[in-house]
């Protein structure tokens, strides 16, 4: 091997630490860039350039008064769905890990039965509790009552929506905070057990901001689905962004544009979403980083 | 003063420990060498409580560790006052099990106990490192740091499993000096190690286990240099290669 290669060098071959090196060529990367801008050029012209999107009507409509109404109750749905909803799934996940039978079956019950059901159904569902039980008391169980409500004027069109949003984000809450639970190490709580840290600081300050860094993005993902299952409570006819805008184009018949107008406000909802997970994801991330 | 006495240990139909007692005076150091599966850890488990035994009794300064006794019953104590309790009891890990997400300092500080950190971290030899996080550490760093963290709650006892298993060579100086210091300041220890040189040189006592049996104790020039027994001299030939 040697001796070939001495025969193959040239006579005057610079030296090893003086050879340039030439980086390898990507042609197909600069091909399929190219064929890809081609596609985005032509849908930004279509955009532009298609009479159907009527962008005037979609301005014209994008601040509206009604429009900001519809946004405002979107977004308090969303908040207040979340909060219940986690705030739930924060209870539920401990129950469902505890070494309790009871606990842990109610929990596991609970979780298979608000997951199974559609939301629209169980929107509907709660929407016509009135029809189940025309009276709620509270009291003893199975005893007497003392306090009563008529169902109707307990559960309105919007409390029976958030009812349904809670409930059915609790469920996948639960399942988000148990997971997180289950990532962090065994020998994290036996650290904390053996320096004899009481259970709940245990839980608040050792297995919590672990868990958090697996909670986080599924939470966002969860949250952004929430946002968007806010306008399945249109069925509730509420006026919140969805119902908004199908009450508009009822009345002018500018389809196109108005269900546009929606869907800006979701993309822009879901980005500042974004812009937020990015910054407590870092938050929880401390120590992590190098 | 430990007292541990007739400690019996199972995992379902497996027998880890069988009949255990030792009695391990205050400020003394105590090596326990053994076979791996011959239960050095599960007894250092069971004397902070962390594994529950199905037999015996473990006491540190008089006190029953995890039960009252009521004449001839054993209650468990609520988890409340077993934590109570390892507040007496250091526990240094093999695998350190610091608290990622927080600083050197922060670990030693979650302990909550009397003594101050940054003097803690000085002696074991890291104050310049008070505000690193694990992962920003060698393991012999993270180490020491957890032997500050178990140090905070100014305990009677420190019980290490294995504290120098899971590092490079070249760092298992550096834990043992710490070790060594702390030995020479009178706490009281109990190792499980495979350090043979570290036990000749601190231990006062060298407790040699096999099949979750004592097989023979005493001086590290006894057991060490003399074993009485074939299978410690056995075991020994195998780590002092």
């Amino acid at each position: 091997m040697s001796l070939l290669s001495s025969a193959r060098a040239p006579v005057q071959s610079p030296r090893s630490d003086e050879l340039t090196i030439v980086p390898a060529r990507h042609p197909w990367r600069w091909v399929a860039a190219a064929a890809v801008l081609v596609l985005v050029a032509q849908f930004v012209h279509g955009l532009a350039t298609n009479p159907g999107w009527d962008w005037s009507t979609f301005a014209g409509y994008f601040f509206e008064e009604s429009v900001m109404r519809a946004l405002l109750i979107t977004l308090e749905l969303t908040l207040a769905g979340a909060v219940l909803g986690f705030a739930g799934g924060i209870l539920l996940a401990p129950m469902r890990l505890s070494k309790n039978p009871v606990l842990t079956s109610v929990s596991w019950t609970f979780i298979w039965v608000f997951r199974s059901v559609p939301l629209i159904v169980q929107l509907l569902f709660w929407a016509n509790l009135g029809y189940l039980y025309d009276k709620l008391q509270l009291g003893i169980p199975f005893g007497p009552g003392f306090v009563q409500f008529e169902t109707s004027s307990l559960v309105s069109a919007f409390g029976a929506a958030l009812l349904g949003l809670a409930l059915h984000e609790a469920a996948y809450a639960a399942e988000i905070v148990r997971a997180g639970i289950l990532s962090v190490d065994q020998r994290q709580m036996e650290a904390a057990a053996a320096l004899g840290i009481p259970r709940l600081r245990q839980f608040r300050r050792i297995v919590l901001p672990q868990a958090m860094r697996a909670i986080l993005p599924n939470a966002a993902n969860e949250l952004v689905n929430l946002l968007k299952s806010t306008s399945v409570v249109y069925v509730l006819a509420i006026g919140e962004l969805f119902y908004q805008v199908q009450v508009i184009y009822g009345r002018n018949g500018r389809v196109v544009p108005l269900l546009l107008v929606a869907t800006v406000w979701y993309v822009i909802l879901t980005a500042v979403l974004s812009i937020l997970q990015h910054y407590t994801e870092r938050h929880f991330g401390k120590g992590y980083r190098r | 003063m430990i007292e541990i006495r007739g400690v019996h240990k199972s995992f379902g139909s497996l027998e880890v420990l069988r009949d255990i007692s030792l009695s391990l005076p205050a400020g003394s150091v105590t090596v326990i060498l053994g076979p791996s599966g011959s239960g050095k850890s599960t007894l250092l488990r069971c004397v902070n409580h962390l594994e529950k035994v199905n037999r015996g009794t473990v006491r540190v300064d008089g006190e029953l560790i995890g039960y009252r006794q009521d004449g001839d019953k054993l209650h468990e104590l609520p988890e409340r006052l077993v934590l109570k309790q390892r507040a007496n009891i250091g526990f240094v890990f093999q695998t350190f099990n610091l608290f990622p997400h927080m600083t050197a300092r922060q670990n030693v500080d979650e302990a909550r106990g009397p003594r101050d950190s940054r003097e803690l971290l000085e002696r074991v030899g890291l104050a310049d490192k008070a505000d690193s996080y694990p992962r920003q550490l060698s393991g012999g760093q993270q180490q020491r740091v957890a032997i500050a963290r178990a140090l905070a709650l100014d305990p009677k006892l420190v019980l290490f499993d294995e504290p120098t298993s899971a590092l490079d060579p070249e760092l298992v100086g550096e834990v043992l000096d710490v070790m060594r210091d702390l030995a020479e300041a009178g706490t009281t220890m109990v190792v499980v190690t495979h350090e043979i040189g570290f036990a000749r040189e601190v231990a006062d006592t060298v407790v040699f286990l096999d099949g979750g049996r004592i097989v023979e104790q005493g001086p590290p020039t006894e057991v060490l240099d003399n074993p009485r027994h074939e299978r410690t001299r056995a075991f020994l030939s195998k780590v002092l290669v």
